[in-house]
């Protein structure tokens, strides 16, 4: 509890970093082995649910994922909790429910039919869709190649922002001090003039996130015995975050398989058929 | 149907003959399916059929997503996440619908080079090149205004700079903007929402009905073939020398090429549905909060490129801009630069000046072609990046060789081109890659064993 109010405090705090976005901000995002990586990958249990843990008692404190239902936790291809942890895990949240006292409105233990409460925060974005949104480094040059070989995505970027704290470079030790906190893969923060040299350009990749650092390592018990360290709990969470963000990826992957072995049968016997059909027509030249 | 000599449908039993004295609809059926199609045909004449089956697919995902979707801007985001989330099946409808608009697009661009390559658009197909022109356009506007409905951060700030051009024009522009978002002040909010959900909806069953004019159209020239050569016409048995009926040769041939791109299309559905997709668009929309890099989906990506291309800095645009009073400035000189650029194409029947149709026998026109095709791409790749540094003037580049292609090049090539002779006839041609055909007709009536 005490993590939790430090936490929305030091947040609250450091409010305004600046909006400011040059054109390319270098970043350095980490290729995470997920294991939901690549057509036949798929979410680990256990993960989601080591993920949930770290949401519940760190990133729900300022974050909310007001898309998700509760009752999706007990869902096959995600975390798959039983049903009774579900509804146990729901009354652990407060939702405001505007049909209670005669239609004011009142506050209520949430039921798995309600979504994960949204945040009172302004400046905590929502994290249901995170690992969607944050999908977008197509690099080299755009063309995606890293996405598209290495399955990088949102989720890597998530694991890589959390574990991405690190000591301002001295150039930012120069000038005025900075709001926030340097981060190397948050590139849409706030970023010193001292740190960019003539032209503008960047000479540290990163900028100036508002977040105070969430996870240093050791933040939650797991019950698995899964280690604790910074790493692996970035991890776990980014997982999570990516189930949140699309929860019937298996189910999609499985239509995905079935319906390519299909066409591709299909396609087969047609093929066969075009070739018998055109063969009085298509003879070989003697 | 006018056009090839060929067997006509025949109404055989009393009940054929009379429905026939009184709606032929089944001899238009015939006719149409039993087109005799040139025999030549080679894998690029499949992108009509997998272009109409996604116009399909398209109206049949939509038609689904509709019955769960909510055009209100407080609930168009949460809509679209409640069919991914709770609708059954629903995030595969959608991702199908999202999906299905970038292979529309990629079968339309093969589709158009293809014509652009066999001279497909010459004399006498103009109809049929313009009404395909004309049904591009339409998906254009169609694509753009569904990309708008998810109502996500690329949808508002699409629409604030596509609406934008609009306002670029002189003296109308603001009001042609105020029409098209139905605010007095410009706002992007629930009227603009709600009048790209209607025209969602109506313009594919434009396209459709424009569809069915451009087959219309083809069908009474006869289709183009690789050699570029007519079919011949001067009796019904010279005609079935050159051609096959399109049903089963072509349907048969069609639907195998079809099921090999649903494979593929398939696959990036089940494996990677979000990869052609902008992942800002999963961030509900905020007009508060500009994204940093504006960028329209694949598709029109060669088109944004020559929208950009023409700033300030470029001659021409200062020499326009000083000629005409200011009237035209940049903005809207990159404005009419991406229309033209749809229009130059469109107006290809009249600025080739070849005798010769297909681009297989111009030795010269290949190379040109070519390098549009290469000019393509690389716009659609400069048309992604930032407008800094070398990419205006890749772009820059890159625009001037499209409009060159079509205002200079294709007029001058027929001119100084000494193309190679097309063979006779199709049969010709056919002949010279396979044994001449004695089987006739007669398998046809021999049913598979």
């Amino acid at each position: 509890m005490f993590r939790k109010l430090t936490l929305t405090a030091a947040t609250a705090l450091a409010l305004t970093t600046g909006q400011a976005m040059a054109a390319e901000v270098e970043t350095h995002i980490e290729d995470f082995a997920f294991s939901f990586e690549g057509p036949f990958g798929s979410y680990d249990q256990m993960q989601l649910q080591r993920g949930l843990q770290v949401y519940t008692e760190i990133c729900s404190a300022c974050h909310g994922m007001e898309l998700i239902p509760f009752r999706t936790l007990h869902d096959e291809g995600g975390p798959a909790l039983p049903e009774d942890q579900v509804r146990a895990y729901a009354e652990g949240f407060e939702i405001f429910d505007p049909t209670l006292f005669d239609g004011e409105g009142d506050f209520r233990p949430a039921t798995p039919a309600d979504h994960f409460p949204a945040s009172s925060l302004s400046n905590a974005p929502d994290l249901s869709l995170m690992a969607k949104a944050r999908a977008g480094f197509h690099g080299p040059y755009g063309t995606g190649i890293s996405q598209f070989v290495n399955g990088m995505g949102g989720a890597e970027y998530i694991a890589s922002l959390l574990t991405g704290y690190e000591e301002e470079p001295e150039c930012a030790l120069e000038g005025e001090p900075m709001d926030g906190y340097y981060n190397v893969a948050f590139a849409a923060g706030g970023f010193p003039d001292s740190c960019k040299d003539d032209h503008g350009k960047h000479k540290v990749p990163g900028s100036w996130i508002s977040m105070a650092p969430p996870l240093y390592g050791d933040d939650v018990d797991y019950a698995d015995g899964h280690s604790t360290e910074l790493h692996h709990v970035a991890e776990d969470v980014s997982a999570f975050l990516m189930w949140t963000a699309e929860p019937k990826m298996m189910a999609r992957k499985q239509a995905g398989l079935t319906g390519v072995i299909f066409l591709t049968v299909l396609s087969v016997l047609l093929y066969l058929t075009n070739k018998r059909l055109w063969a009085p027509h298509k003879k070989k030249k003697h | 149907m006018a056009g090839i000599p060929h067997d006509h449908y025949e109404p055989n039993s009393n009940g054929e003959k009379w429905l026939h004295s009184r709606l032929p609809i089944v001899g238009l059926l015939y006719d149409t399916l039993m087109i005799p199609t040139p025999k030549n045909l080679n894998w690029m004449w499949i992108w009509g059929i997998v272009l109409t089956f996604t116009l399909v697919l398209q109206i049949v995902t939509g038609i689904v997503l509709v019955m769960h979707y909510v055009p209100h801007v407080d609930m168009a985001f949460q809509s679209v996440e409640h069919i991914m989330r709770n609708v059954n099946g629903g995030h595969m409808i959608r991702y199908f619908h999202m999906n299905g608009a970038s292979l529309f697009f990629f079968a339309v661009y093969l589709h158009i080079f293809r014509g652009l390559y066999y001279g497909s658009y010459k004399a006498p197909r103009e109809v049929t090149w313009i009404i395909g022109m004309l049904i591009y356009v339409l998906m254009m506007g169609t694509a753009f205004m569904g990309y708008v409905l998810p109502w996500g951060q690329m949808s508002f700030h699409g629409t604030a700079v596509i609406t934008g051009l609009f306002g670029a024009i002189p003296f109308i522009g603001e009001s042609v903007q105020v029409w098209l978002l139905g605010t007095p002040n410009g706002a992007i909010d629930q009227p603009a929402l709600n009048r790209f959900f209607s025209l969602h909806y109506l313009l594919p069953f434009v396209i459709a009905g424009l569809v069915a004019v451009h087959i219309w159209a083809f069908h009474t020239t006869g289709n183009n073939n690789p050699t570029g050569v007519e079919v011949r016409r001067t009796s019904k048995e010279d005609a079935a020398k050159d051609t096959l009926p399109f049903w089963p040769y072509f349907v048969i041939k069609d639907l195998f090429a079809l099921g090999i791109i649903m494979a593929l299309f398939m696959a990036v559905v089940g494996f990677m549905p979000n990869y052609l997709g902008h992942p800002d668009n999963y961030i509900p929309a905020n007009p508060l909060a500009t994204p940093s890099h504006i960028v329209p989906e694949w598709y029109f990506l060669p088109f944004y490129a020559i929208l950009r291309a023409f700033d300030q800095e470029v001659w021409l645009v200062i020499a326009v801009n000083w000629l005409s009073f200011g009237i035209i400035d940049a903005k809207f000189f990159g404005v009419i630069a991406m229309f033209g650029a749809i229009v130059v194409m469109a107006l290809a029947p009249w600025l080739d000046t070849s005798s010769v149709r297909s681009g297989r026998y111009r030795p010269m026109f290949k190379w040109w072609f070519w390098l549009l095709v290469v000019d393509f791409i690389v716009l659609m790749w400069v048309g992604a990046r930032p407008a800094e540094g070398i990419y205006p003037y890749i772009a820059l580049l890159g625009s001037t060789y499209w409009f060159a292609y079509f205002l200079v090049i294709l007029p001058l090539l027929g001119v100084i081109e000494k193309p190679m002779t097309p063979p006779a006839t199709i049969e010709d041609d056919f002949n010279a890659h396979y044994a001449p055909d004695d089987a006739g007709s007669t398998t046809l009536a021999k049913p598979a064993e």
